[in-house]
This record gives C-alpha cells, structure tokens and sequence, in this order.
C-alpha cells in the first residue's frame, strides 16, 4: 500500500500544521542508543492508503444471495447528526420496533454498514461524518434523512451548514421531510433494502472511483483539514 | 496412526448442531427479550443472516498479526470446550474426545479464550477494548473462584475428574442429580454461570451503551463473524457443562436442548430483572454469597 500513499506539497504541510496540538506536531526525536529519527505522530495514528475497489462476487447466485443478507441485516451507526436524530430511538421502540426488519443499531463504525444523516450538516460535524463513514468497511450505504440534506432546507442560507450531502459523500436513499416522521424512515429502510436487494448498493465503490472529487469537495468547505486524506 | 473417520464425522456434526442450536437459543432469547419490552423482536433467523453478513464484509483491515490471531484463539477455546464435552450421555458417538481427568482440561480451556481475545482486543488500540478486556479479566476471575470451588466439590463426591463419570453417578432418577444430592456446590456454581454468560447485571466487559461494546469494538467482517460463531458455540457447551455437572446429562439430543435451554434461560430471565453492576460491586458479589455457598458446599464433604 506504500506507493499509494498520499504525499502533501510542503505549503500543504505547513497548513495543516498550523491546526495540530503540539504533541503531534512532526519532531525530531533521540533513540536511547543515540540515533536520531523523524516521527510523525499523525502518521502513528492515522492510515493514510487510497482506498480501494472492492468488486462483488463474479458469481451472481452467490451475490444475490450476499445481498439478500446483507439487505435483511442492516447495522446502523448510532450517529446523529441535527434534529433528525430524535426520529432514531423510536424506531427501536414498542410502537416502531425496526428489529423486525434486520434493523440494528451498532455503537462502532467498523461494524455497521449504514449510516443516517439524520438533518442538517454543520460543517465540523461533516469532518466526522467523513471520518466515520471511512472506518465503516465496504459495502456500506447513507440514508440521507430530512430536506437539509437534499438542499439544505430551512438552513439553505446558514454560513456553517451544508446544503447537499451528495457532494460530499455518496447517498444510497434520501428521506424527504421536515422532518421525516419514523415510518418514513422505515420506507426508507425498506427502499434501502430493495436497492440492495437489486444490487445497487454500490455507493462505497463509487466514493473511491469518484475519489478525488469527493475529496476536492469535501476540502473546499472544510478550512481546517487536520487530518490525511482517507481514514479506515 | 489410527484415525477413526466415523468418530471425526460425527464430531464434525455434532459441532454444527451445537452452532445452529447457539444460534436459534440467541435469536430465541432476543425474541423473548423483545417481548418482555411489548416488541415483536427480531425474526428468528436473524442471527444467522447477521453472520453470513459478517462474513460477506469484503473489504477488512488490521491492527497486527495478534488482532488476527484474537478470534481464532477466541474460536478455539469454543471448539476445544466442545472437543472435550461428552454431549449425550450413554453414547459412543457423541461424547467427543472426553477423557479421564477432561474436567480439568475444560476449567482451563473456559480462561483460554478469554486470554487471547485480551491479546487481540489491546491490539486494536481502541480504549474502550481496554476497560472491557481489564473488566472482564477481573471479573472472570472472580467467577472462577466459586465454580471451581464448586467443581471441586462435586469431584471430591463423586471421586472422579472424569465429566461421563460424574453424570453416569446421577443416572437413574431425578433424585440423583447433583442439584439434589449436593445443593450448595450447585447453588455456587449457578450464580457464578450469571457471570459466565455475561447477561446483565454482570455484563459490563461489553456493556452497551456504556463503552459501546468492549473488546470487540475494532472488530468487523469476518473476525466478527468468527467471534460470533464462538459465542454459539460457547453459550450452549458451558450450559451443557453445567447440565453435565449438576442437572444429570443427557441421554438424547432433546433432552440437551430443553436442558441447555433452560441454564441459559436462567441467566437471560436474571438480566431481564437486575439492571448492570458496576466492575467494583460485580467482583465483591461473587466473593461475597456465590464464594460463601462454594466454601460450604467443601466444608459440608
């Protein structure tokens, strides 16, 4: 993966550094037995390899099947972003009861394969969103939910929100609204589910294709970028 | 070198019988969660869906040869603790590989697991596998001491290390079981399997909601999949363990699984009803009324 590392131009650098804590800046560092080594903390923590395309499965009764199951299990990032995000707990309520269609709720990115959007994007929530979105493992799938993610909504004209998520990160389904009551959110699993289901579920493939674009995008709206360009 | 293939396949099945019954038992008991809390829950199938998902995660990353290595320890105390268990009782095909003294061997290999999923988990170098990996040792040390007391005295009565032993000595009549004829050593031991099979109050190694699931949280894909394949396996064996020890065996399959059924039950139907301990409260539990009954249970011999 080495040769696909990102290198930043040195005014890059110095930019970006200007946003670190101290301890993580790059330093020169004296080993016990006198050698004298370069470290880059941010390096230590962080992955920085392009991601990679992940073809599905070259038989297709296999990857009908895969889907199948991926579509009947759903793993949701608990993640809220905006107002949204109080449509979520009832669906695991008496009343909503989203078990009944494969759908969970993961505490961890790494386990989860969707993440809702759930309302309006500030733009330091967005870093996070990238970075959570990255940590989930292909495939994985957005459902964008409420109007603010399609045009911004009623925070059409704010200074520090979004207007269009796809720009950022690639949307499977979108729930219009202000807000989405939980049954549109439901809908909108089951159409989730039926996109898998079709084999459409591609979006994670299509972020890396469409890699640097995202990228481009993602960096013209957020000014202080202290972080590499991709993060598992 | 003799190789008996019969004995092999019918390990090999008995293996995938015990998976898919761990596997129903969990969506059973989610069900049965789900309808104490007025829901109608998750369809039965559930869990195996989730693991063909898991498994057809296709992209997967890496922490370190030992985060590799976490699950596959994790899988072989599992399948180790099911190679040594006498399944049916009275049966050449379905007691395993058990052997004389394998009481001892399955004490051992419960800890085994548990060791290298701390191994893998710290490598993941997320905090929260940390204090769920620290928790969960602590814990499980703690529970130790009561069961083995426990065992200990069971050995002692019966005279033997040997699990087909102990359960041939409870055949003939429900008066026989050990449940019956030594109630303290039971006692202890059933209130250290709460701990064991980590269902509230005592499930703070992964506590959800508290520090999101503990040492699995790096875990994803496939290592998750195996992981969870572990947990099937693991949850019926050891109440099959303590169906062994206490509740007189098993002479069919049926009986395995309305028996196993209901030691796992227990523990379910306690968490439904105590809310979670914390780590300090949950060890002084264990060496408080579950450590007395096992010290009764060695005086009393």
């Amino acid at each position: 993966m080495t040769e696909d590392n990102f290198k930043m131009s040195n005014k890059q650098e110095e930019e970006v550094s200007k946003f670190f804590a101290p301890e993580n800046e790059k330093r020169k560092v004296e080993t016990p037995d006198g050698e004298i080594i370069e470290i880059n903390p941010l390096q230590d923590y962080f992955s920085d390899a392009r991601p990679k395309v992940h073809h599905p499965n070259t038989s297709k009764v296999v990857e009908k099947f895969l889907n199948w199951a991926r579509a009947e299990s759903l793993w949701v990032l608990g993640f809220g972003t905006g107002c949204g995000s109080i449509e979520i707990p009832p669906l695991l309520t008496p009343r909503f009861d989203a078990f009944r269609f494969g759908v969970q709720m993961r505490p961890t990115p790494r386990q989860s394969n969707v993440i809702i959007i759930s309302g309006y994007l500030a733009v330091k929530t967005l870093k996070r969103v990238i970075r959570s979105y990255e940590q989930m493992q292909n495939p994985k799938y957005v459902l964008a939910l409420g109007s603010c993610t399609i045009n911004g909504g009623m925070y059409f004209d704010s200074y520090n929100t979004i207007n269009r998520l796809d720009y950022y990160i690639p949307v499977d389904v979108y729930v219009a609204g202000c807000m989405p009551r939980p049954e549109a959110l439901l809908s909108g699993f089951g159409k989730l589910k039926e996109l898998i289901k079709a084999g459409k579920g591609e979006k994670a493939n299509e972020y890396v294709e469409k890699f640097d674009w995202y990228k481009a995008n993602q960096k013209k709206i957020i000014q202080d970028w202290n972080m590499p360009d991709y993060n598992w | 070198m003799n190789i008996d293939f019969n004995k092999l396949f019918f390990t090999f099945l008995g293996l995938m019988i015990v998976l898919n019954w761990g596997l129903l038992m969990s969506a059973l008991m989610r069900k049965i969660g789900a309808r104490v809390a007025k829901r109608y829950g998750i369809p039965w199938f559930q869990p195996w869906v989730d693991l063909v998902k898991n498994y057809a995660i296709r992209s997967q990353i890496t922490h370190g040869v030992m985060f590799y290595l976490g699950p596959v320890f994790r899988l072989s105390g599992g399948v180790g603790l099911f190679l040594f268990m006498p399944m049916v009782f009275g049966s050449d095909l379905w007691t395993n590989f058990s052997f004389k003294g394998d009481l001892i061997l399955i004490l051992y290999f419960q800890f085994f697991g548990m060791l290298g999923m701390a191994l893998g988990a710290g490598e993941g170098g997320q905090p929260h596998s940390f204090i769920g990996i620290s928790r969960g040792l602590s814990q499980f040390t703690t529970i130790e001491v009561p069961m083995t007391l426990a065992v200990i005295a069971i050995a002692v009565q019966y005279q033997t290390l040997s699990i087909s032993d102990i359960v041939a000595a409870q055949q003939g009549g429900i008066m026989n079981w050990t449940v019956f004829t030594n109630p303290f050593a039971t006692a202890a031991a059933m209130l250290s399997v709460l701990g064991a099979f980590g269902h509230s109050p005592f499930n703070l190694v992964k506590a959800p909601n508290e520090i999101p699931i503990g040492p699995p949280t790096e875990y994803h894909g496939t290592y998750l999949g195996v992981l969870r394949t572990n947990a099937a396996i693991l949850h019926v064996v050891e109440a099959v363990l303590f169906m062994n020890l206490f509740f007189g065996g098993a002479t069919t399959w049926i009986e395995l699984i309305v028996k196993s059924f209901l030691i796992y039950f227990w523990s379910v139907f306690v968490g439904m009803v105590f809310p979670r301990f914390r780590i300090e409260q949950s060890v002084a539990w264990f060496l408080k009324i579950p450590l007395i009954l096992g010290i009764i249970a060695i005086i009393l011999l």
